[in-house]
């Protein structure tokens, strides 16, 4: 705030001027930014969407208002959207069930080994993504330890991993995992062990104490690291290009394909954007139920 | 009100209680009874293991040996959740997610305990927080939030409250009014209340019994009176208030009294007065009982009179009462509290002075002891 002293007022008011431009300056590097790499070809891209093809001329296209380009694409390509939502909450769901015991268990047991962890859990990042996603190809390959010991009981249906649905759910899950576990750990660790004593000074057990004190304090991470997997995981499409079959693929393959194999930019661009459109509604409800819109 | 059931409370008992972290006993044998209903105070330094102490009984430490019990039933094997007791915790460990009234009704709740509406709200009422029911912990100020965890402990008629040093996060006004507060609780729910604490003053003002720990052990256990007009160890003298300490060897005594000979100087203590066995006996003199003449007022002495001669070296003065630091003739420096009931001339510093006081005032320690077994009076008198 402005006017400390009850100095005159034209002081006061020439201290906040130069305050609030010190404010736009600082704004405008990140305000350039975005300009340039989001806002404008988040135009062009919406302009795109409702282009017209000219006839006889693939990949040719002209400008229009052609909103059947939406509803074209949804009637084609609704089944890969909605298996992308369902692989990337099942991988959401397995990354939370996966780091959240691991997170407590940096958090609040590690000790003097928790920096390494945390070092440990970054540290697959330093390989690329792609890299790493093809060393699951090798992980779940056909003839692979993990494949026959699961083949050894009879659990397949196919008989195999790579190449279906279970391969592109392992591969999200473990891509993202590193995005569920920060954001997890930052919130446990804030919490003052002292509250979980007092909880166990006032009768309640360990496991209530973590329904009704652990839990509820780490429900901002539990948002975050949520989102953060689920976003990223349901436009995805290396997972499903290197560890799934055609008969698994994810809305991310379909867009990736009509831009650049079938040039069909305006069925790629809607449908771009009918999946920021979906992500978004998801998200906004999913705050809402969590309850910590103030914290977000 | 909430406690007019009858109320059947009992002793807490403490024997050969020991804590030890790796080879450090932080309690070492400590055996204790406190009695139903009272006010108790566990006060001493920092590290002394008075909170290690509390948490052995709140169950959140596990003792090395020894056995807690309340009445006939030995609670030491319990887990925290399943003992009697609760606990006012140090910066009060409120949950932050929930609001005033879920986190005083959260032990209930823990419990079963359907309509926890009137027994919640008497409890608000009780600690002047009616209105605050709906904010959260945050909104609130330091003192509103110590008595929600005062109203978070006491709602679950705790056989034992247990207190670790719940004002030492407010300022001083506060904390005076928090102890008044804190009493008159206490006096109303009859509950037996530990009180952990480094602040003397805070000891005296609410305790009916003081334990003044130091390294794990109790070094004297009394009523705050008794412990203050009659210490029974050189670390009680110098950490309960102050004191001047000489150290000397008995050259005479009779039923009454006994002479010991200090720094050439010839000191009269009272047998009663004296926890010394041997003939090595530190005499010891509170600041207060002291008084100071100047060198020609010497007739004006009581016969009897214990008599030192020195000369001053800083008087401050401070509203109630002057302080004067003497140099007896040995280099030792002596503090005088004078009271401000005289209107005029002060001893000045640099005046040749004559101190005395009455042997009744006098008390005897055991000798051997270095006269500063604590270094952390300053502390203690700064806090």
């Amino acid at each position: 705030m402005v006017a400390v002293l009850p100095s005159t007022g034209s002081t006061s008011g020439v201290v906040g001027q130069r305050k609030s431009r010190t404010g736009y300056f600082l704004l405008l590097p990140g305000m350039t930014w975005l300009a340039i790499f989001f806002a404008i070809p988040f135009v062009t891209l919406f302009l795109t969407s409702l282009q017209a093809p000219v006839a006889g001329q693939s990949g040719q296209y002209v400008p229009a208002f052609q909103i059947s380009n939406y509803s074209d694409a949804l009637v084609e390509y609704w089944p890969q959207f909605l298996r992308s939502f369902v692989y990337a909450g099942i991988a959401t769901g397995l990354a939370l069930l996966i780091a959240y015991p691991l997170a407590y268990f940096i958090a609040f047991k590690a000790g003097r080994w928790r920096a390494l962890m945390l070092v440990l859990v970054i540290a697959p990042s330093f390989a690329s993504f792609l890299l790493r996603t093809y060393a699951w190809k090798t992980i779940l390959a056909d003839e692979g330890f993990i494949t026959s010991f699961f083949n050894y009981l009879h659990l397949l249906p196919d008989d195999r991993i790579l190449n279906t649905g279970i391969a592109v759910i392992a591969g999200l899950t473990y891509n993202f995992l590193p995005f569920m576990i920060l954001p997890l750990y930052a919130a446990l660790e804030k919490i003052d062990p002292r509250l979980l004593e007092a909880s166990n000074d006032l009768y309640a057990s360990a496991f209530t104490t973590f329904r009704k004190v652990t839990w509820p304090l780490s429900l901002p991470g539990v948002v975050a690291g949520t989102l953060l997997t689920f976003i990223p995981a349901t436009g995805d499409y290396i997972n499903s290009e290197l560890l799934g079959s055609t008969q698994d693929r994810m809305i991310g393959n379909v867009i990736q394909t009509n831009f650049i194999e079938f040039r069909d930019y305006p069925t790629a661009s809607a449908l771009s954007f009918v999946l920021m459109a979906s992500i978004l509604v998801l998200v906004f409800t999913y705050i809402r139920r969590a309850g910590t819109e103030d914290l977000v | 009100m909430v406690h007019d059931r009858e109320r059947n409370v009992e002793d807490l008992h403490l024997s050969n209680l020991t804590k030890m972290f790796g080879d450090v006993a932080a309690v070492d044998d400590l055996t204790l009874t406190i009695p139903a209903g009272s006010f108790f105070a566990l006060l001493g330094a920092s590290g002394c293991g008075k909170t290690t102490t509390l948490r052995m009984v709140a169950g959140l430490e596990d003792p090395t040996s020894g056995r807690i019990s309340i009445g006939e039933s030995d609670i030491t094997s319990l887990r925290a959740f399943q003992r009697p007791v609760n606990t006012v915790f140090q910066s009060y460990a409120l949950f932050p997610h929930l609001d005033i009234f879920e986190n005083v009704a959260f032990g209930l709740r823990r419990r079963g305990i359907k309509n926890v509406e009137p027994a919640v709200n008497a409890m608000l009422e009780l600690v002047e927080l009616a209105p605050m029911a709906r904010r959260k912990p945050t909104q609130l100020s330091g003192g509103q939030q110590q008595r929600v965890a005062v109203a978070r402990a006491l709602i679950n008629e705790p056989d034992v409250l247990l207190l670790d040093e719940p004002l030492g996060a407010l300022d001083l006004k506060l904390r005076r009014q928090m102890q008044i507060e804190l009493k008159r609780i206490q006096t109303e729910v009859g509950t037996t209340f530990v009180h952990v604490t480094h602040d003397q003053e805070e000891a005296m003002t609410m305790a009916d019994t003081i334990a003044v720990m130091n390294a794990g052990r109790i070094e004297q256990l009394g009523d705050p009176a008794s412990i203050y007009e009659l210490p029974k160890t050189v670390f009680v003298a110098n950490f309960l208030g102050q004191s001047n300490l000489f150290a000397g060897t008995r050259i005479a005594s009779d039923s009454n009294m006994i002479e010991v000979l200090a720094n050439g100087i010839k000191f009269l203590v009272p047998v009663q007065r004296n926890s010394a066995t041997g003939d090595e006996i530190i005499v010891g003199i509170r600041p207060e009982k002291m008084t100071v003449l100047d060198i020609p007022d010497r007739e004006k002495i009581p016969t009897g009179n214990n008599i030192l001669e020195g000369t001053v070296v800083d008087v401050s003065y401070a509203g109630v009462s002057t302080q004067y630091l003497i140099t007896v003739p040995w280099g030792q420096n002596i503090t005088v509290f004078e009271q401000n009931v005289i209107v005029g001339d002060r001893s000045s510093v640099g005046d040749r002075v004559l101190v005395h006081w009455a042997p009744e005032h006098t008390f005897g320690l055991a000798g051997g002891e270095t006269l500063l077994a604590t270094t952390v009076q300053a502390m203690a008198a700064g806090a």
